[in-house]
């Protein structure tokens, strides 16, 4: 327990400070992660989207690896990128390996499975509610898509926060394809990994607590930018 | 405002591009890394050579692993017989002996191997493994480890009699493998300076240490420039030179933890 | 000058699904004009043939629906209005709105010409609204509009005033009445003696999926030929 308020003291103390450090590896986590998200996003919804409304005869198939991609060990994921960024591997060329695209390459890996099945969850909802509307309308496939996003575009968002929350806290893959260098790659979830294996409970808490608030605020910010929770809209 | 989103995360893709500057990618051990040395050390490299050493702190297998991929311009690691190897395999051109530090023995204050009264590393290991005190290994082949395992057989003790009922195998790096050690409160192995910087000791304390068998020698590789064409050999012969002269040796011998000195340099020059 | 689809005509039309056949045989015409009204007991397959009609059933083997055009581009020609009101998560306006853009008409002026229907079916107070927080009666009659917006030679409808309370079933009545007068073609089904009284040119008595009976409005209520048809116009269960 006394870690635990060191902890959040020392968490309070090194935000009202503005600590460079803290500053730095918090940017950089923020950085990576909501790069990652974007770009998840940009595959993962019109590809949970797509699925929804398209049938052919593999997707129950296709859904149901996608669904189980969500539960890959970030870990392996790591690992594996690690192995094709590699001098040695095949894409050893572009000289990736330990910097900041490495680690987004990596987590996007990681969220668009998640971004996408989610977003194909709760497209079909909608398609089944939309779905003789839009035929009897005539609408194009891509018009049926477009609708579909856009309508469906509260729910998407929640897909894309999930992905968010899932890549702020993710350790295993940045840390093998980022290599927690010091002011390059380190973030902070490497950070309170490298302090927990020092024995320095009271910061890496303090770092933790740093993580959740930032992640509440991200989460904060989007929901008043876009208006949920406002009574009568839905 | 849409637009204005995207431009935002345009940028910050764009700025999660590395600028390659006067770099140097080094992999070293986190026995070393947790000295603190290094935080003394790169500081003073880049202010005399304009170099900015990227350290990637891993476990000894996995630098020596990185090395040979050449996804690392060299390597500091601290095991003879792996360091030799990764010369002979070609990944490496030499090792340059730098300085070495010691192993210690840490364990309950309570000592109930009576670790504290050995005169030799050999007498207190076959102490702890007649008692069945609990005592945890890295076990994950590192440097360190390796050092452990050729102590045990030094000392007579063979795998069978390393039961699992207390010989606890971590897999772990040294201090998260110092918090497995405090948490059962056991015996275990650890270089001195991880163990004074450790944080959570417990009720764990320093109870044998001295024995040369226990030095560990740390030594730097620089990665085959032959088998790996694109990694920075003339600036990782550079740091080489640094990390030899007489500059390097006042700081090494002039690093101190809790009073104590930690590093013995003892580089040889050409 | 805009190609007429009318007539159709159905031959040998069998719906089936899992091995039973909901609807067929179907042999029948629609004709250019007029309004027909389809009648029967629930679960007599109107919903199902006004569905096989449109176009959003599948149709077995053997049967066949010719329009005078090509049947993909009959579609923009049809419109549909559901039993139970489909509102997309969109403003009222926005929903009136989305055929015409959806068929290249300019934003600008699909939602000026929106907002001309609202006001035609008297909805425009609820332009802004959310069409998933509008009543059941209003929903109704945005979906009509939504329906009619794009001026359409036939239009289906399937117990569209179910769950209305009267004067919300008087209203869509009239636009109803006021589109076929324009020249629009109705195909509607309802189990309401009294709206088919109302409406009917013609009546089509289905049951267990077959039409029994094709007659002229008057003659099918004063002298129905057949004796399910007299059952159920007696107010008798038809089983």
């Amino acid at each position: 327990m006394n870690e635990i308020l060191a902890g959040l003291l020392q968490a309070g103390q090194m935000i009202i400070t503005l600590d460079s450090d803290l500053i730095e590896i918090s940017l950089r986590s923020l950085r990576v992660t909501l790069t990652a998200v974007f770009v998840a996003s940009a595959i993962g919804l019109p590809l949970g989207c797509w699925l929804a409304v398209r049938r052919f005869r593999y997707r129950r198939f296709v859904i149901a690896t996608l669904n189980a991609l969500m539960g890959l060990p970030p870990v392996v994921v790591g690992l594996i990128v690690y192995l094709l960024l590699s001098r040695s591997g095949p894409f050893g060329v572009f000289g990736l390996l330990f910097t900041p695209t490495a680690m987004i390459i990596a987590q996007v890996v990681i969220l668009t499975p998640l971004i996408a099945s989610i977003a194909h969850q709760a497209i079909r909802e909608l398609w089944a509610e939309y779905h003789d509307l839009l035929i009897s309308l005539n609408t194009s496939r891509r018009q049926r898509i477009g609708t579909l996003l856009w309508d469906g575009r509260r729910a998407l968002l929640t897909a894309s926060l999930a992905g968010f929350g899932r890549g702020i806290g993710e350790v295993g893959a940045i840390m093998i394809v980022g290599g927690n260098i010091d002011h390059a790659t380190r973030v902070l979830t490497t950070a309170i990994s490298l302090e927990t294996g020092k024995g320095n409970f009271a910061l890496a808490l303090a770092l933790g607590f740093v993580l959740i608030g930032l992640a509440v605020a991200v989460n904060l910010i989007i929901h008043m930018l876009s208006r949920t929770e406002v009574s009568g809209r839905w | 405002m849409k637009i204005g989103a995207v431009l935002a995360v345009l940028s910050l893709v764009a700025s999660t591009a590395m600028a390659q500057a006067e770099s140097l990618k080094v992999a070293v051990t986190t026995s070393f890394h947790n000295s603190g040395l290094a935080d003394v050390l790169l500081p003073e490299i880049q202010k005399d050579l304009g170099l900015t050493v990227q350290l990637l702190v891993v476990g000894t297998g996995q630098a020596l692993r990185l090395g040979a991929a050449g996804d690392v311009d060299a390597i500091l690691v601290h095991s003879k017989a792996s360091e030799e190897k990764f010369i002979a395999d070609g990944h490496g051109t030499h090792r340059r002996e730098i300085m070495f530090n010691d192993f210690v023995i840490v364990g309950p204050s309570g000592d109930p191997a009576l670790v504290s009264a050995a005169e030799t590393a050999d007498e207190a290991l076959v102490a702890i493994a007649q008692t069945q005190s609990a005592f945890v290994s890295r076990g994950d082949d590192s440097g360190t480890h390796k050092k452990e395992l050729a102590l045990w057989a030094g000392a007579g003790v063979d795998a069978e009699a390393r039961a699992a009922v207390w010989y606890k195998e971590a897999g772990a790096g040294m201090g998260a493998a110092l918090n497995t050690a405090s948490g059962l409160n056991a015996y275990i192995m650890s270089d001195r300076a991880s163990w004074l910087k450790f944080g959570n000791k417990g009720d764990l304390a320093l109870l044998y240490a001295g024995d040369p068998a226990l030095f560990n020698q740390y030594a730097y590789l620089p990665v085959n420039p032959v088998t790996h064409p694109h990694v920075q050999a003339e600036l990782a012969e550079k740091l080489e030179a640094w990390l030899i002269s007489d500059r390097a040796r006042a700081l090494i011998d002039g690093y101190t933890l809790e009073g104590g000195r930690l590093f013995i340099f003892n580089a040889q020059k050409h | 000058m805009v190609s007429a689809i009318l007539p159709l005509s159905v031959e040998n039309a069998f719906v089936r699904r899992r091995g039973k056949t909901l609807v067929g045989p179907i042999s029948t015409t629609v004709s250019e004009t007029g309004l027909t009204i389809v009648m029967g007991p629930n679960g007599a397959g109107k919903t199902t043939l006004l569905r096989m009609l449109h176009g959003m059933e599948r149709l077995a083997r053997g049967g066949k629906l010719s329009w005078q055009l090509p049947e993909p581009e009959t579609r923009a020609y049809q419109a549909f209005v559901f039993q139970a009101p489909i509102m997309m998560r969109r403003t009222a306006l926005e929903n009136v709105a989305y055929p015409l853009i959806t068929h290249g008409v300019s934003r600008k002026e699909a939602r000026m010409r929106a907002e001309q229907w609202l006001a035609r079916v008297g909805l425009s107070e609820s332009a802004d609204k959310q069409g998933t927080v509008l009543s059941g009666g209003e929903r109704q009659k945005l979906a009509l509009a939504r329906a009619l917006i794009r001026d359409p030679q036939i239009l289906f409808l399937d117990e569209p005033c179910a769950n209305l309370d009267g004067s919300a079933t008087r209203e869509f009545e009239e636009i109803l009445r006021e589109a076929f007068q324009a020249g629009t073609r109705v195909v509607m089904s309802t189990h309401d003696v009294g709206q088919a009284r109302r409406l009917a040119q013609d009546v089509w008595f289905i049951h267990h999926g077959r039409i029994l009976e094709q007659t002229p409005a008057d003659t099918f209520f004063e002298t129905p030929r057949c004796q399910e048809a007299r059952a159920f116009l007696n107010g008798d269960i038809v089983e």
